[in-house]
């Protein structure tokens, strides 16, 4: 612990930690704001593509399908919320992790890390899910059964869009859950305790809330716009 | 400098976890999310004599909804809040970027549409072609269209 703060906080004069967190976790930062780009020029593309596109498929037509359902739900998207709150529920409990972790807390580590991989498998479960269902329905890259929300025949940016960002994100998501087994395997063998610190759980926590964070914007693109 | 422990020991110091505040800032987003699928269901189960600005004056709301739920995701979750300035400013500036590019790519988009509405008619009659209508209620004997097996 050699980077400190001392009263008088004279930030950049050297033989101090100027932002005062330690250096890998910084560079999580830097790291995920460098993925923010690339989430956000996906996005971004989507959005100029479909600004200028005459019509574009109604969300709520599309997405309003549920596991062990016959047909369709009285109301869309009630499957997609389901996936939201999945994620966000396993963001609390990595945070929840987390604050074990500066606790020192080892058995609560592992409990809380156990509930955010299990909320991981279970999101891309639901991913899966509903990949393979849309599939069924003959939408995949390059072909798009659904027709625009005026009635016109629709081109495949819809469903090629679709499947690129929600792909990109549930690869983040499977990155994400292999981090935190990692992660989870590491505590379970003490490595943090004899290390002293789990500060390795925060960053695997910032990487998984970037996750969270993705997905409240693809929700939003995707599914309520 | 391993002696001087000032006020900001790393990974020590302000580092009390507030469990009832991760709870509060889960209600938070739990409530906004089915704020924003009852706002998405409601415009879909109604009806509007302009449904194109309810749409438009929805979308607003939900961005601000969006942005809302990614200020506490990144404040409390990602714990960014309680980091220093200096810190907060050198992530949350370079993002700020992103508002001129959706701005830029955005308007860049509609005008394309525009000039193409405009200059190329073909394309616009062609865009205003009803699809062949499919039956939409099926069973799950779905049909492929476009798929060659």
């Amino acid at each position: 612990m050699s980077q400190t703060i001392t009263a008088d906080r004279k930030w950049w004069s050297g033989g101090k930690s100027p932002f005062n967190v330690e250096y890998g976790k910084l560079m999580m930062w830097y790291f995920l704001m460098s993925d923010a780009f690339t989430f956000g020029a996906f996005l971004i593309a989507y959005g100029t593509i479909r600004f200028s596109s005459n019509s574009w498929p109604d969300p709520n037509a599309v997405f309003r399908t549920f596991p062990g359902v016959e047909g369709n739900m009285p109301i869309p998207l009630a499957f997609v919320s389901l996936m939201t709150f999945i994620l966000i529920m396993s963001s609390v409990t990595m945070v929840l992790a987390v604050g074990a972790g500066h606790a020192n807390d080892k058995r609560k580590v592992l409990i809380y890390m156990g509930w955010t991989i299990l909320g991981g498998i279970a999101f891309l479960s639901c991913q899966a899910w509903e990949w393979t269902h849309l599939h069924g329905e003959g939408a995949w890259w390059g072909r798009n059964p659904f027709m625009n929300i005026d009635g016109s025949q629709s081109s495949t940016n819809f469903t090629n869009f679709f499947f690129t960002i929600t792909g990109f994100h549930g690869f983040h998501v499977f990155s994400g859950v292999i981090i935190n087994i990692i992660m989870f395997i590491m505590t379970w063998q003490g490595v943090f305790e004899r290390r002293g610190h789990y500060n390795m759980i925060e960053k695997a926590g910032l990487y998984w809330h970037f996750v969270d964070l993705v997905w409240v914007f693809v929700f939003t693109c995707f599914y309520l716009f | 400098m391993e002696n001087v422990h000032g006020s900001g020991e790393v990974t020590h110091a302000e580092h009390n976890f507030d469990v009832k505040l991760i709870w509060r800032t889960f209600r938070i987003l739990l409530y906004i999310t089915l704020f924003e699928l009852v706002l998405a269901i409601g415009y879909y189960k109604m009806t509007f004599s302009d449904p194109h600005l309810v749409k438009h004056l929805l979308n607003g709301v939900f961005i601000i909804l969006t942005l809302a739920k990614a200020f506490f995701i990144v404040a409390e979750f990602m714990h960014l809040r309680h980091e220093i300035r200096n810190l907060i400013m050198t992530i949350v500036v370079p993002a700020l970027l992103f508002l001129w590019f959706i701005g830029a790519f955005l308007w860049d988009g509609g005008s394309y549409k525009n000039l193409r509405n405009t200059y190329d008619r073909q394309h616009l009659e062609a865009s205003k072609e009803k699809a062949p209508v499919q039956e939409e209620e099926h069973g799950h004997e779905a049909k492929k269209p476009g798929s060659v097996e």
